[in-house]
């Protein structure tokens, strides 16, 4: 009888699992859930999965485009890039490079490179790839490299942590916020809704990029790397807030008259146990799917400050920073493969947003 | 000896207008309003939309404060309290005593509890012991007619009928001494309101409850009901024991409401009816009697003195100045 | 007399592809529409009443899919046109949507748009049939408002539906349906979310309309009441299929199915004596995706043949004729 074994499942499922499932046959959601967790993942070990030092310049090397890595050679699988010959153009002084079929260096698995932290733990200078021997300015350039000779591809890598993370932060700065300003609002009611309603109403009615470019502008120029990123999160959540406290506070009126919260307070339920036992366990699919669009939201702000040069600054790196240098129209026509620092920005988003909408419809199947 | 009396009950919502928000006026959703209701009886209380049955039965829960009036309430400890003025601390001892069947038995469950700890939860914030909830829960759920089992399903597993006798079960948890039921029946289908009126009829006769029973189905309420109150634009406009008032109504608003009940039945076809128009506002209600515009049987009389209750016959009570000159039909 | 048949639905299928499975919603409904009668059609909730009504008018909702059937508007003249074999989108099609047929909604809300006036909403539909200019179509839509029983119609043409009651809302979207002319009335549920005393008189205006314009109405209710009330002839649903056909004084003294006989048992009567249990039919309606095998009502029949009633389904019903689709009824 495995037909009524199925139902029975059915039967005892939890809401978390009757939601997994529902989610289960989002298919565009699922894969946005794997590529959204793949990039936490490049995030988390960049170091590890970049080949060259992302801060490191070099004259020498500016605006090597893509190499390929050839897998093979007459002796078989041998993996390998050539080196690169530089040629300076005697009328346009511009230096292009060509293959040297005389130097082939060898793409070797967990090489040594440079130094850095993982994950906090320890140091390490072992990468995930690399080449061996050659000399100071060779290297894979699998996305070729920027004016001052930085590799585009690790940057990317890199500058995935730093994008990523401000998203975190800023959205669980903003969920904070969100929930008890929310909470308290759609609680009480009265003159306290009142109030931080008119405040968010405020604070949408400022059109955000004057309000961003004020508050970015008064940014000290003596504060580090930290302090700004910190800063920039903070002024991102600032608008992001207003509106998980709107979707906390609408779900907070709706259940404080939905019958079944009405029946727990008849049965002498404390307003503790209401609100955690019967209500919280309610939305908290609600927040996720929120969450799940706010964080793609924030990215794009922060991919947005920076790259008006309003958000972070260099020696940081960012997606914003990175589509900075592909600002000029002139380096853009030498070297168009810096563009390619918008794919992953555009492959977040959108799998966020797909994530978002599975979610939803797999919390609130009846809305 | 009576388990609830409620004298000259009213809620007004206030209508704010303008920009300061002043108060303009008043919806008399329910105006002066008294009932009682004995140990082990059944009254149910009918009307048509908007006419204040609901907010009569969350005063008496308290999910609504009162204007003004009382509610004494016998909680069976020998005194009464008047829930009407009792402050929401004082209350919440005497929540056990006072539970309630839902209309809807969709949201009425919690989807994201056991059915097990949805019966339990009362149980749970009055105190009762683990063991004991356990085997109280199973009593509950044989009490209506549920296999065991479903104590470790959730709601999502169960029918519309299901789910109205799970939030039965939850109601009869403490052995309360009065259950409000607002319109337990009407989003059910026909054959399963058979089997959820015919449960409690079953109910009432074996815990012998005491009930409040809200409905706009006049046949429903025929079945479960000993006596009826009829509300009529936030007040009631007669009350009888059943049987009498459909037979012979005292009210022209009954005579009405009964003439406008198809029966089942083709050869009853082609009845008159008697009234026409539409329910007053309860913002403005119409000076005198308020039923006076639609009433048949109108007089001048009728559009500036309001009539009172009164007893027109031994346990029959009315409020129209014509109730004891005019013959009135009603259903045999 | 034989009336002129309106329109002749034959085997109508209609199936919604779901991700668990395929729901057979309807599985061969046929019945014809006379003019000047009424045709009832009732069942529980989910039987198929409104996909039936939906699919006449091509409007059924994705993912519903029509897999076979006709629905022959004038069957047997020269202009015999089959419904479903035209593209819903069609010019002809939406001229007959709201022109010969006219449809009237459960909740007239849904068929109103909050953001219009009544006028503008049925001076359109009045012009989306006719060739009229605004000045005249604004006369037509006064006089349709008047010819529904709204008063003042003058003044209620520009007000919103949200400063209408219920009743008087019901009557706009009746005036709405008629805004084509049509000869076929469908109602699916027009009383429903009504109270009993607008019902009586909504109801009374469809029948007075019936017979002035001599309009074929298809009445869908779930109420016996309004059945026994307005029908000449009933159609009996269960889960996708008409079980029993009948005149409608036949239906209520000697029905034949025995879905039927238990329904009509179940029903609270206005007529009850006190406490009286109504007759109950075990279990609940099965979910159209889980259709039992056989006759799909043999798990909850009182008459039910082991053997016979779960092995194959009883021969479907000639439409026109009176009878039950049972194995207690002869079989062909
Ligand atoms: N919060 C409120 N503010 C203003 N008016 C209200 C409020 N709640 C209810 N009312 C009004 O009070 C009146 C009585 O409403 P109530 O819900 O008690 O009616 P009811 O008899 O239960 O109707 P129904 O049969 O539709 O459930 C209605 O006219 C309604 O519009
Ligand atoms: N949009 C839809 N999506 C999926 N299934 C549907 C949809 N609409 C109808 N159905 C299926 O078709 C069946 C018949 O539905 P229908 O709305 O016709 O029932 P009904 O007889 O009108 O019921 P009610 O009395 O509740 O209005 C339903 O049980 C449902 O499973
Ligand atoms: S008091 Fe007058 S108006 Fe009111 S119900 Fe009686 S007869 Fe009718
Ligand atoms: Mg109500
Ligand atoms: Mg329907």
């Amino acid at each position: 009888m495995s037909a009524t074994a199925a139902q029975d499942r059915w039967a005892e499922a939890t809401q978390l699992r009757l939601t997994w499932w529902r989610f289960r046959r989002h298919r565009l959601a699922v894969v946005s859930l794997v590529i959204i967790a793949l990039f936490y993942l490049v995030a988390a070990f960049a170091d590890f999965l970049a080949i060259n030092d992302p801060h490191a310049t070099d004259a020498r090397r500016s605006f090597i485009p893509p190499q390929t890595i050839h897998l093979f050679d007459e002796d078989g699988f041998n993996p390998h890039v050539y080196g690169l010959r530089g040629v300076r153009d005697r009328q346009t002084f511009q230096l292009t490079y060509t293959p040297d079929p005389n130097r082939k260096l060898p793409v070797r698995l967990f090489t040594r490179g440079y130094t850095y932290n993982l994950l906090g733990l320890f140091e390490t200078d072992i990468h995930l790839i690399g080449i061996e021997g050659g000399q100071r300015t060779d290297g894979i350039f699998l996305l070729g490299t920027d004016q001052l000779g930085r590799d585009l591809y690790s940057r990317m890598i890199v500058a995935t942590r730093v994008s990523l993370s401000i998203g975190l932060a800023g959205v669980a700065l903003s969920l904070l916020l969100g929930i008890i300003l929310g909470g308290v609002s759609g609680l009480y009611g009265g003159w306290v809704d009142t109030l931080i309603q008119r405040v968010i109403e405020v604070l949408r009615s400022i059109p955000t990029i004057p309000l961003w470019m004020g508050l970015a502008a008064a940014l000290p120029n003596t504060w580090s790397t930290t302090q700004v990123y910190f800063a920039i999160t903070v002024i991102i959540s600032l608008i992001g807030w207003t509106d998980l406290a709107r979707v906390v506070r609408g779900r907070f009126l709706s259940l404080r008259e939905e019958d079944f919260v009405v029946a727990a307070e008849l049965a002498g339920a404390s307003q503790g146990r209401i609100i955690f036992r019967h209500m919280l366990p309610s939305f908290a699919s609600h927040i996720i799917a929120a969450v799940s669009l706010a964080l793609p939201a924030m990215i794009v702000s922060e991919t947005a400050l920076s790259f008006l040069g309003l958000g972070l600054r260099p020696p940081a790196i960012s997606w914003g920073i990175l589509l900075q240098d592909a600002q000029n129209i002139q380096v853009l026509a030498n070297a168009p493969w810096l563009l390619s620092a918008a794919v992953p920005v555009i492959l977040v988003i959108l799998a966020f947003n797909f994530l978002g909408d599975g979610l939803r419809d797999a919390a609130d199947p009846y809305g | 000896m009576n388990v609830l009396e409620v004298s000259d009950l009213k809620k007004h919502y206030p209508i704010h207008a303008g920009l300061l928000r002043r108060e303009v006026g008043r919806v008399r959703a329910v105006d002066g309003v008294s009932f009682h209701i004995a140990q082990g009886e059944t009254l149910a209380l009918v009307g048509e939309s908007g006419c204040g049955k609901t907010t009569v039965s969350r005063c008496i829960l308290r999910a609504l404060a009162p204007t003004s009036g009382s509610i004494r309430f016998d909680p069976g400890q020998g005194e009464t309290v008047d829930l009407a003025t009792l402050p929401k601390r004082a209350l919440r001892p005497l929540r056990r005593h006072l539970q309630m069947i839902f209309q809807d038995p969709y949201s009425s469950l919690n989807p994201r509890m056991m059915v097990g700890d949805i019966i339990a939860e009362p149980l749970r914030v009055n105190g009762v012991p683990a063991a004991e909830r356990h085997a109280r829960v199973l009593e509950l759920l044989d009490l209506v007619q549920m296999p065991a089992v479903a104590r470790t399903r959730f709601p999502h597993a169960f029918s519309g009928g299901q789910r109205q006798r799970i939030g039965i079960a939850r109601a009869l948890a403490l052995n309360p001494r009065l259950v409000v039921a607002d319109e337990p029946v009407s989003a059910l289908d026909v054959s399963v309101q058979a089997q959820i009126i015919n449960l409690l009829l079953d109910l009432q006769d074996r815990l012998k409850l005491s009930m409040l029973f809200v409905a706009h189905d006049l046949s429903v309420v025929r079945h479960v009901s000993d006596r009826v109150a009829v509300m009529y634009v936030g007040r009631i406009v007669e009350v009888a024991p059943t049987d009498a008032l459909y037979r012979t109504p005292r009210h022209p608003y009954t005579e009405t409401l009964l003439a406008a009940v198809p029966a089942p039945d083709p050869m009853r076809r082609g009845r008159q009816m008697k009234a026409s128009g539409d329910v007053a506002d309860p913002a403005k209600p119409p000076p005198g009697c308020a039923f006076h515009p639609r009433c048949p049987y109108a007089q001048d009389r009728c559009r500036v003195e309001r009539p009172e209750l009164t007893e027109v016959a031994p346990g029959r009570w009315a409020s129209c100045h014509r109730a004891q000159e005019i013959e009135l039909a009603g259903v045999a | 007399m034989v009336e002129r048949t309106s329109l002749a639905v034959r085997d109508l299928a209609v199936h919604f592809e779901m991700e668990q499975g395929t729901v057979r919603a309807l599985e061969g409904v046929s019945f014809d529409l006379h003019a000047g009668r009424t045709l009832g059609i009732v069942g529980e909730s989910g039987c198929g009443k409104s996909v039936t009504a939906r699919s006449i008018l091509r409007i059924v909702d994705r993912p519903g899919r029509i897999v076979g059937g006709q629905a022959l508007l004038d069957p047997g003249t020269a202009e015999e046109a089959d419904l479903i074999a035209m593209d819903p989108e069609s010019r002809r099609m939406r001229g007959i949507r709201g022109g010969r047929i006219g449809l009237i909604f459960q909740e007239p809300m849904t068929a109103l748009s909050v953001h219009y006036t009544v006028g503008n909403q049925i001076i359109e539909a009045v012009r989306a049939h006719n060739d009229l200019s605004k000045a005249a179509a604004r006369d037509r839509a006064i006089e349709l408002l008047r010819e529904v029983g709204i008063p003042r119609p003058e003044l209620r043409i520009d007000a919103y539906p949200f400063q209408l009651s219920g009743g008087l809302r019901q009557r706009v979207g009746i005036a709405m349906a008629l805004a084509g002319d049509p000869d076929i009335v469908i109602a699916d549920e027009p009383t429903t979310a009504l109270d009993v005393t607008t019902q009586a008189q909504v109801l009374d205006l469809l029948r007075r309309l019936q017979r002035e314009k001599n309009i074929a109405l298809m009445l869908i209710t779930h109420d016996m009441g309004v059945i026994a009330e307005m029908c000449d002839e009933v159609a009996v649903m269960y889960l996708g299929r008409v079980v029993e056909y009948a005149p409608v004084a036949d239906l209520f003294t000697t029905s034949r199915h025995p879905y039927t006989r238990a329904l009509l048992r179940a029903v609270p009567s206005i007529l009850a004596t006190p406490r009286q249990r109504l007759a109950t039919i075990g279990g609940a309606v099965p979910h159209p995706g889980a259709r039992p095998s056989g006759c799909a009502f043999h798990p909850r029949c009182s008459d039910f043949m082991p053997g016979r009633c779960d092995a194959a389904s009883p021969a479907p019903l000639r439409p026109g004729e009176a009878g039950a689709s049972c194995f207690l009824e002869a079989q062909p």
